[in-house]
């Protein structure tokens, strides 16, 4: 590791670019299908292969998927939009050139706010633009060959680019997390890392602290976790601090990672001879974003998980860890606000939501979305403890897991069924107390002499020959009454 | 603007283009000349004028987002000149 002294003599300057898949049935700009796990080639077109005399046509909804990320990190949307080629040769790549937003990207700076050990922080973007996916080789151990899938071919990306300004492996970390929950808010992209719909570049360099002279940036390529981007930035931070301190001169180059070692590899030469020849797409016309257009899907955005932590915190007054573990994911979000639009016990819903429902979503291994009971179920048992009709132990311990099993049945139905609706009828509870007191003589003539310490064990008495059925609040009183006359 | 030997070899590569050693004078003469001649634009001023892109007027051809099987694994895989089952087989490309 590094020592403090050397982490202290210079700043490292972090710049990511983020892939997102956007979430369409078909391409960016052919009809083939976008499906994640096919069998290879099953969703090409003319198009996608680049057969001769084709033409691209772009897909509506991806563009207002990227305009809806714009919209949500407050970028500048551009109104004139062209298409550029990128030119380079790779098999996966049919056309020899990659469809790009180059010179107008459809969204221009904006930021994403991060939280980080010393509060927010918010990581400016450069720009968010549109592009296409290159398709899959495979390249066989012995096999002279590559294999070509050409599933992904097409698919429509949104590339983020933040400026140079992270400024270690936490905050690209958090800068990830949070554009994973945005872009899953939005529905524009399912963010799983594992199968590449969310991928991270990561551009590090190191300046002695002070400077304001940037360092020579290192690339490193394709990080496919949480954990590898960490380790790419910990390991490059490492290896350009021990050159610097050698004083030799750190490579502008492109890396890969090596996820079994943890370390950096440069790629050949060959690679970095790229010249991409960037030039207008002469088959796409202009992308114009009217007023009215961008007007209607800003009507049709959704909640943001900062709106919503906003309102969980001011309207529902739940504390910061409360509305900031309730908006990690959309879907709890969403259940969480339809369970308080069915009760005003807003903490009590937060309660429900992080401890119970949690625990039943962690023991099956199930997202919410597959959680067996509605929303106003949850509301129903709140207003069950509400009414004293039964305490919180009983409603979590023994009237939620038979609702999990029965969840067409009502709270209040199982609580009768069971016989656990609470006994604060004085009628039914006071023969019990009579009962008790008179089994107990000796305990109550030591109540009498001043040991009032003992009417736990009344209490105890009370609740064991009721079943635990009685209101604990009116046997107490009732009890008292008995033995103080 | 004069192409040298260096220019022309990288222009090759990009193109992935083979060429003759002795013809490389007299392609480097041609490139060069065609350079001149289009140089001749730049004369032109262009201040203030916004780079033509498109020589169409037609802006916003969009696609709905629907998908469909346009293409048949068995007919996209015909005109390969090599494939293996359902894949697309090309001269080994990892160094």
């Amino acid at each position: 590791m590094l020592s403090e002294d050397l982490k202290n003599k210079y700043t490292v300057v972090i710049g990511l670019e983020v892939h997102a898949q956007l979430l369409t049935e078909s391409k960016m700009f052919a009809s083939d299908a976008v499906a994640y796990g096919e069998t290879p080639n099953k969703n090409i077109s003319v198009i996608t292969l680049a057969h001769p005399g084709t033409l691209p046509r772009i897909n509506k909804r991806a563009v207002e998927f990227a305009i809806r990320m714009g919209i949500a990190c407050r970028s500048q949307i551009s109104r004139y939009n062209i298409f550029d080629r990128k030119n380079y040769f790779y098999p996966d790549l049919p056309k020899g050139y990659q469809l790009t937003q180059d010179r107008t990207p459809i969204c221009k700076g904006g930021a994403v706010t991060v939280k980080t050990s010393e509060g927010a922080r918010a990581i400016v973007l450069n720009r968010v633009h549109l592009e296409e996916d290159a398709g899959k080789s495979l390249h066989l151990a012995g096999e002279a060959d590559t294999l070509v899938d050409f599933n992904r071919a097409g698919t429509p990306l949104i590339e983020i680019v933040t400026e140079p300004v992270i400024r270690n492996a936490d905050e690209a970390s958090s800068f990830l997390t949070e554009v994973r929950k945005l872009v899953r808010y939005l529905d524009i992209c399912d963010g799983n890392m594992e199968e590449g719909s969310l991928r991270c570049d990561v551009n590090i360099s190191l300046m002695p602290a002070g400077s304001t002279v940037f360092g020579k940036k290192v690339e490193v390529k394709n990080l496919n976790s949480f954990s590898n981007v960490r380790r790419a930035i910990e390991f490059e931070t490492e290896r350009q601090a021990t050159m610097l301190e050698r004083g030799e001169a750190v490579a502008s180059e492109t890396r890969t990672f090596d996820a079994n070692t943890g370390t950096t590899a440069a790629m050949r030469t060959k690679e970095e001879l790229n010249d991409y020849r960037y030039f207008p797409e002469p088959d796409l016309s202009p992308l114009i974003v009217s007023e009215e257009w961008l007007q209607r899907i800003e009507a049709q955005m959704p909640s943001l998980p900062e709106e919503l932590y906003q309102r969980f915190t001011a309207e529902y007054g739940l504390s910061d860890y409360d509305a900031q573990v309730l908006t990690d994911s959309k879907g709890i979000a969403l259940y969480f606000q339809e369970i308080c639009s069915k009760t005003q016990n807003y903490k009590a819903a937060a309660n429900w939501m992080n401890g119970p429902i949690k625990g039943s979503m962690n023991e099956r291994s199930i997202e919410i979305e597959d959680f067996p009971l509605a929303p106003e179920q949850i509301a129903a048992l709140i207003a069950l403890v509400d009414s004293e009709k039964v305490s919180f132990s009983v409603a979590s311990q023994r009237i939620y897991p038979l609702l999990l099993q029965n969840p067409k049945l009502t709270p209040l139905a199982i609580a009768e069924r069971e016989n656990l609706v609470q006994e604060s009828n004085q009628d039914a509870l006071l023969p019990i107390i009579q009962e008790v007191i008179t089994e107990n003589p000796a305990k109550v003539a030591e109540y009498r002499k001043g040991r009032k310490g003992i009417i736990g064990m009344f209490m105890g008495e009370v609740m064991k020959k009721s079943r635990g059925k009685a209101d604990p609040k009116v046997a107490n009183k009732l009890l008292q009454q008995a033995l103080e006359q | 603007m004069k192409i040298d030997k260096q220019t022309l070899q990288k222009i090759a590569h990009l193109a992935r283009l083979e060429f003759e050693e002795e013809s490389a004078e007299a392609m480097m003469a041609d490139l060069s000349k065609i350079l001149d001649w289009v140089e001749q634009l730049n004369e032109v001023d262009t201040e203030g004028v916004e780079p033509l892109t498109h020589m169409s007027v037609e802006v916003n051809v969009l696609r709905e987002d629907l998908s469909q099987e346009p293409l048949s694994r068995e007919r996209g895989l015909k005109n390969a000149p090599e494939k293996d089952q359902d894949y697309f087989r090309v001269p080994k490309v990892l160094e």
